[in-house]
């Protein structure tokens, strides 16, 4: 395995702009003064008459993208996702969110893996943000075939979407030739019955390393992989608390208010189940190489392993 | 203009005034004094300016409207009621539970382009509006109405840059400058004048009128038309509730509704002042 391939998502998200900007003669792009860093500079080049570049002005961005988009455009909206969740979050939630208009939200930089930045980049509170927008669909794709899928699958869903996409280049672990797509589906990776694991984002690949560590120590784990947080696959979810009894959520992101809380949730009202949460800690981060950081904030398969086998037991 | 059409529009804007008042006091809240600074301006948009259709609300090539300052949507929707988007009797429906009427403006009622009351996100989604007629090449325009106290949000200068970086001659964003916010006169709680020099500073062509005369707004709004290659802003030097003797240049009716007796006093005022104009017309 030594082979694998390695892409950002940010990346993927660049390139599919600019492959879909054909099919999609509506669809624009705004950015803020990162369009090298969300990677929408390529899409720049290729059609410079469809990027705009709002400056570092974020809240008026997430407007005219409303705008754009009340007036039968599909804007893509880029920035980090510091910004265009953080900061910019009451313009989405009522200039976007409460018209319900056809705005694309693409957030790079999301999760601790922004790196040397540090922590006022390093945003692991937008997925709680989002999830909260009534009508908000949340797409956190796990390599680079599901991120250029759900770019695609955004334009083609009439409303607003909120794409979460990284700056750390992470394996490709989806077949980009067999592989489809599902808003709103999630997707078993391996069948397992004495623990699940829901993961998200760059986490999939590290659940899936875990299983394959716990499968040698004769544990059987489930791997889900939920792309779409909102709206959540309960079928899905609620399947692996009754098969398998006990989950444990892995996410690049707070533990309060994203994938995990969605899945306890979900879980509490439809068959109650413990639910251990791997994710950042209520804590912020701080500056680092990713790979290291994501070590040390526990975002990894050894410690989805350890979190696993502490579930197990207690059965 | 032509004096009956003068005549003409100042009985829409009475009906409109009416309206205003009609719906305030049935809502038993709401915001008098900013619509009613806003009726003339609003009046001579719908029924002078702008190319809407009652019958086709989301005509694709329609002049667009965005009320910045939504808390104002009683002017709003009186507007579009005299206009005849919906009857003018849905106005004592206003912020009632179940009503279409929202407290603030909602996309989903005809006539209504944009929800928007958030202060200083109207006028962002004017620009994108503006930005997708530019990038078409529709004809439409845009015009944005936002008021003074409005302008000392961030976003709006945001705003204001961009429309001006894209040269955006499409947008007109008008400031109501009745000169009272919510605590007090504008210079006072957090001044934002000099307003016709910030806007010029920003790249936009500046206009000021006198919101309560059609000549001087017909005289600005058609200069402002032969405007290219920037956005114009319009400052209308207004009088916060003009038309209701008791409520004019009274901060307390920014967001008050008026009680029995005062609703019947200014019910009173505005027949009276219709009754002179369908004399004179």
């Amino acid at each position: 395995m030594s082979d694998v391939i390695k892409k950002a998502t940010r990346e993927s998200y660049g390139e599919a702009l600019t492959a879909l900007a054909e099919k999609y003669p509506n669809l624009v792009v705004l950015d803020a003064d990162l369009a090298a860093a969300t990677k929408t500079g390529i899409f720049k080049k290729a059609y410079p008459d469809r990027h705009y570049d709002c400056g570092i002005a974020e809240a008026n961005m997430m407007g005219v993208a409303a705008g754009l988009a009340a007036a039968g455009m599909i804007p893509f909206a880029s920035s980090f996702a510091m910004f265009a969740a953080g900061r910019a979050f009451e313009i989405v939630r009522n200039s976007i969110g409460y018209p319900h208009l056809n705005v694309k939200i693409g957030a790079t930089h999301a999760g601790i893996s922004v790196g040397e930045d540090g922590a006022t980049h390093q945003c692991c509170e937008d997925i709680a943000l989002m999830r909260t927008i009534p009508g908000m669909t949340v797409i956190n794709p796990a390599d680079d075939t599901e991120a250029r899928a759900a770019v695609e699958a955004a334009i083609l869903h009439d409303g607003p979407v909120y794409c979460r996409f990284g700056r750390l280049a992470v394996p490709v672990i989806n077949d980009p030739a067999t592989y489809k797509f599902e808003l709103g589906k999630g997707v078993t990776l391996r069948e397992g019955t004495d623990a699940a694991v829901i993961a998200t984002g760059l986490m999939v690949n590290e659940a899936l390393n875990a299983a394959e560590t716990l499968a040698g120590e004769g544990i059987s784990v489930r791997v889900i992989n939920i792309h779409t947080i909102k709206p959540l696959d309960e079928e899905i979810v609620l399947k692996a608390a009754k098969d398998c009894g006990t989950i444990v959520t892995a996410e690049e992101h707070s533990i309060i208010g994203g994938l995990g809380s969605a899945v306890a949730e979900c879980v509490c009202a439809g068959c109650p189940v413990p639910v251990r949460r791997v994710g950042v800690n209520d804590t912020f981060g701080h500056s680092g190489p990713a790979v290291e950081l994501l070590k040390q904030f526990g975002l990894s398969a050894e410690h989805i392993a350890e979190v696993v086998r502490e579930a197990v037991k207690a059965k | 203009m032509d004096e009956m059409l003068v005549r003409q529009l100042q009985i829409h804007a009475c009906h409109i005034r009416m309206g205003i008042i009609d719906g305030v006091y049935h809502a038993k809240s709401g915001h008098p004094g900013g619509s009613l600074s806003i009726a003339d301006l609003l009046t001579y948009l719908y029924f002078t300016r702008m190319h809407v259709y009652p019958d086709n609300p989301d005509f694709a090539e329609r002049d667009r409207f965005v009320l910045s300052k939504g808390h104002t949507a009683p002017a709003l929707y009186a507007a579009l009621a005299e206009k005849g988007f919906f009857p003018m009797d849905e106005m004592k429906t206003l912020r009632h539970i179940g009503a279409r009427l929202q407290g603030h403006p909602c996309i989903t009622i005809p006539g209504v382009d944009m929800s928007s009351g958030s202060l200083g996100q109207g006028i962002s989604a004017a620009c994108g509006m503006a930005l997708a007629g530019k990038h078409r090449g529709d004809n439409y325009r845009v015009y944005t109405v936002l008021g003074d106290g409005e302008i000392e949000e961030g976003q709006v200068w945001e705003a204001a840059m961009f429309a001006a970086h894209y040269g955006l001659d499409n947008l007109t964003a008008i400031v109501d400058n009745n000169g009272l916010q919510i605590d007090g006169k504008i210079t006072e709680v957090c001044s934002p004048e000099p307003i016709p020099a910030k806007f010029e500073a920003f790249g936009w062509r500046v206009f000021e009128a006198d919101a309560h005369d059609f000549n001087d707004l017909d005289r600005v709004f058609r200069e402002a038309e032969r405007v290219t290659g920037q956005p114009v802003a319009i400052i209308q030097h207004s009088v916060k509730g003009k038309g209701v003797s008791f409520m004019e240049n009274q901060v307390g009716w920014h967001g008050t509704a008026p009680n029995a007796e005062q609703y019947e006093k200014a019910m009173d005022e505005l027949k009276n002042a219709l009754s002179r104009l369908e004399a004179q017309a």
